[in-house]
């Protein structure tokens, strides 16, 4: 099928679209995860858990770079719980190339003892169904995980995800109305997490690390709901 | 799988009572953290609801309320809240909201008590909270503080001890000592190392070079090894100077390795510990009346410094300091005014030499200038006498300000003629301070009521006290006038607020703890040992009157005496640090130099001193004039 058009809101009632999906696939991990369906529409953030994610990869582009390490936080709008994070390194398919390892931080020593990406796979798959995922720019975090998928489970992934920069992007884009230019690439993921968390006051962290970075977005999700959404808000109004 | 928050795991392990615990406790309790966002000016906990965390403040600021809604306690980063909930009935005591956006670490009360359980750091850093941590703080600093009984020996050591081989010959030792400039060198055999690591072996002192070598017509070529002692008496580094001097004497030996993890480290002798005696302030006071000129009383005071350093590093309560520095500071005067009647001749009337402020209330420190005042005998005929009496004061002053007493600004000096009055034109000028006051004009003469006789007919002193006190205590509008002064000088809460709201690691503020600090309790407590005719000079003693009249709500005096005694410790402390640095000492105390023991604890005395004055406020009507 094709892919959704991400920047439209109106289209996908997800509930309905998760169902569909669990009768059309045909792997049983992916079936299980989409049985395991998601909220209605309206369902009030204050009634939703969430699942902040991250991964770190050699690149952006999901049909050349490989995902290192993944990093994971359940939370809802009162807390974020350490106790319920998970973080994985993973061997990478493609060569570590010099600059990511520079940028990441992350040697091959790490790496080595890492498990493989099909057996992550399978336990991200368990951690997310059923809750809502959170991201900051969803592209990298959909698009790895859609494409690793495929090369794996012979079927891709989708499902409705919380976008904290789409948010802040929709918020500049409000306040300054006719100047939309954050559609352009963006110099690099972290920088644009710490501006955006240096609005609401959130300390800054240091960069590049996949469970720092989903700790970093749960913050700022809860955040940003207290500023520009209420408990009451419904979920549609978030999630792409 | 092991989780790694190695963020926030870095975090918390920066602030106590986290600092305290070890690695796997670190880890057990991050991963029981849930992490919460609050909005500026937001609820965080509410009067009696129930409370199961502690709260930890990750960034951000945190206002902490009394039941009646006064601010407590404003809490920035790495501070904590709530453990008074948790250790009591599990009810929130005193509700808390976010000043700004804030985030916080909340941790489970199931870790909370346990941790209390199994670290003792924690527990106490937990369960003692404000006055009860003030007090404790004040009582740790003065547990032990019997002078030469709480310095260690490794202060003594001031030059690297010497150590030769035993097949050296002696020539070659006494050569080294020589060099040196040294009385004893150690004597090490590296083939008979023990299994610490420790192979030395004996020691050798001049004694043993002229008994055993040159009374004994010994070969100097002859090995070290013959002659050494190897009856070796040591002392670990951490030990007491007492127990030098103990050990020294039972063994009759007057050289002592100090060793650190079994190794020599130095070499004490008895002169050091004879040196060390020799600037306790009492040989000081001493000294000063052996002086026989002003310049030579000058050349003295530049050692004053030393002697105030030993005292605070010998961890003297501030009570014990600020007695013997004004001490020494009277003795400065009594000094100066021998010599000025030696020079001027005997006086032509009696009178009384006085010392005002902190000198009076056996409260001075090291940087401070002098204020003092004559009273003369009725009798006093300016034609006649006049002339000797501003030579008198002149002589004095002047000798003061060459030994550091700089003069005093507001010119409260003996030189000042407005200050050289009669006993009966002292007691008019405080009945019409007394009993027609006004606050402008009492602003700048509160230090006229401490004052103490220091020369002369001291007895006109307490005279004038006791007549102060007869007048002051019934007139409330007098009382009123100084409470309403006393309270222009705010502790500065805010401090703490701006000093966290500096960003960039720099902080180019700082406070003044006289003038913010001491001062303004100082001058509380006066109000309150005038009301009841307390006839104590010393604020510590006035308050101790003051606790026994039951003029205060109860604990609040015990309170007020901790938080004296602790802003100045933390005074005296870093006017002994800027000295060691080399630096002016001042009365100032910047944040980059507190530690956080001292930030907290300044903290809660700034809070009980503007509680206390809060009372003034009330107690005396302050605000009806």
């Amino acid at each position: 099928m094709s892919m959704p058009n991400f920047t439209n809101r109106e289209i996908l009632n997800w509930q309905a679209f998760l169902q569909m999906k669990s009768q059309l696939s045909k792997d049983s991990r992916l079936q299980n995860f989409y049985d395991r369906g998601t909220y209605h529409d309206e369902t009030k953030l204050s009634d939703i858990e969430f699942v902040a994610l991250d991964f770190e990869t050699t690149g952006l582009d999901a049909s050349k770079n490989s995902i290192i390490s993944i990093g994971l936080v359940h939370f809802n709008l009162q807390r974020i719980f350490c106790r319920k994070a998970k973080s994985w390194y993973i061997d990478p398919q493609d060569n570590l190339k010099e600059d990511s390892i520079v940028i990441h931080g992350i040697t091959h020593s790490d790496l080595n003892k890492a498990p493989d990406l099909l057996h992550v796979l399978e336990q991200l798959l368990d951690e997310l169904a059923g809750k809502v995922v959170v991201v900051h720019y969803r592209l990298i975090e959909r698009d790895f995980l859609d494409s690793n998928l495929r090369a794996l489970f012979k079927e891709g992934i989708i499902f409705p995800m919380v976008d904290t920069m789409q948010i802040e992007a929709d918020l500049q884009h409000k306040k300054r109305q006719g100047i939309t230019n954050w559609f352009k690439p963006k110099p690099t993921q972290s920088i644009r997490l710490a501006k955006s968390r240096s609005r609401y006051n959130l300390p800054t962290y240091p960069p590049h690390d996949a469970l720092t970075d989903a700790i970093a977005t749960a913050e700022l999700l809860q955040a940003q709901i207290k500023y520009h959404f209420s408990p009451e808000t419904a979920i549609k109004k978030l999630w792409l | 799988m092991e989780v790694e928050l190695l963020e926030i795991q870095d975090f918390i392990r920066q602030y106590p009572p986290f600092d305290k615990l070890p690695e796997d406790a670190l880890v057990e309790i991050t991963q029981s953290i849930e992490i919460s966002y609050f909005r500026a000016e937001s609820t965080i906990i509410e009067v009696n609801a129930k409370i199961n965390e502690l709260y930890m403040v990750r960034s951000g600021i945190v206002e902490v309320y009394r039941r009646n809604g006064d601010l407590y306690n404003r809490l920035d980063q790495g501070k904590l809240f709530g453990q008074m909930g948790l250790l009591t009935s599990n009810k929130v005591r005193f509700p808390a909201k976010s000043l700004k956006d804030t985030l916080l670490y909340c941790m489970p009360e199931e870790i909370f008590h346990r941790f209390c359980d199994r670290y003792e750091a924690f527990a106490d850093f937990v369960e003692v909270e404000d006055s009860t941590r003030l007090k404790q703080a004040v009582e740790n600093n003065n547990n032990d503080a019997n002078s030469l009984t709480t310095s260690k020996v490794k202060t003594l050591i001031s030059r690297d001890v010497v150590i030769m081989p035993t097949h050296s010959t002696i020539q070659a030792v006494a050569q080294k000592m020589a060099e040196e400039n040294i009385s004893a060198a150690l004597i090490n055999d590296p083939e008979l190392t023990d299994d610490q690591g420790n192979s030395f072996v004996g020691i050798v002192t001049e004694k043993d070079l002229c008994a055993k070598v040159i009374a004994a017509g010994l070969s100097v070529d002859t090995p070290v090894s013959e002659v050494m002692s190897t009856e070796l008496i040591s002392l670990d580094h951490n030990a007491y100077i007492f127990e030098a001097m103990l050990l020294m004497l039972r063994f009759n030996v007057h050289h002592l390795p100090i060793l650190k993890n079994k190794q020599p480290i130095g070499l004490i002798e008895v002169g050091d510990i004879i040196r060390y005696e020799s600037q306790n302030s009492l040989l000081f006071v001493s000294g000063i009346f052996q002086q026989q000129s002003p310049e030579d009383l000058a050349l003295l005071s530049t050692q004053l410094k030393d002697c105030f350093i030993r005292m605070v590093n010998e961890d003297a309560n501030s009570h014990m300091v600020g007695r013997a520095m004004s001490e020494i500071g009277r003795s400065f005067k009594q000094r100066l005014l021998e010599l000025a009647e030696l020079e001027l001749g005997d006086p032509p009337i009696p009178y009384c030499f006085l010392a005002l402020g902190s000198m009076a209330r056996d409260e001075q420190l090291i940087v401070t200038d002098q204020d003092n005042a004559i009273i003369l005998d009725n009798s006093y005929d300016e034609a006649l006498h006049g002339e000797y009496f501003i030579k008198l004061s002149k002589f004095v002053c002047d000798g003061l300000a060459a030994c550091g007493y700089s003069y005093c600004t507001g010119d409260i000096m003996a030189t000042n003629p407005e200050w050289r009055k009669t006993q009966a034109q002292w007691e008019d000028c405080f009945a019409d301070w007394i009993d027609d006051p006004n606050p402008q004009a009492l602003l700048n003469c509160s230090i006229f009521f401490d004052l103490t006789g220091v020369y002369g007919r001291a007895k006109w002193a307490e005279q004038l006290n006791a007549f102060i006190l007869r007048r002051a205590k019934k007139n409330n509008r007098f009382l009123a006038c100084l409470a309403r002064n006393a309270l222009n000088r705010k502790p500065p809460l805010g401090f703490f607020k701006d000093f966290v709201m500096e960003k960039d690691g720099r902080h180019n503020n700082s406070i003044n703890l006289k003038r913010r600090g001491t001062a303004p309790l100082a001058d509380l407590i006066r109000i309150h040992a005038l009301a009841i005719g307390s006839q104590s000079q010393n604020s510590f003693q006035r308050l101790e009157d003051i606790i026994e009249a039951g003029i205060l709500p109860k604990s609040k005096g015990q309170d007020l005496l901790h938080a004296m005694e602790l802003i100045s410790l933390v005074r005296l402390r870093h006017q002994a640090l800027d000295i060691e640095f080399d630096r002016e000492p001042d009365n100032n105390i910047e944040p980059e130099n507190m530690s956080d023991f001292e930030r907290r604890n300044l903290k809660d005395a700034f809070l009980v001193l503007s509680s206390a004055q809060s009372f003034l406020k009330y107690r005396y009507n302050a605000n009806m004039l």
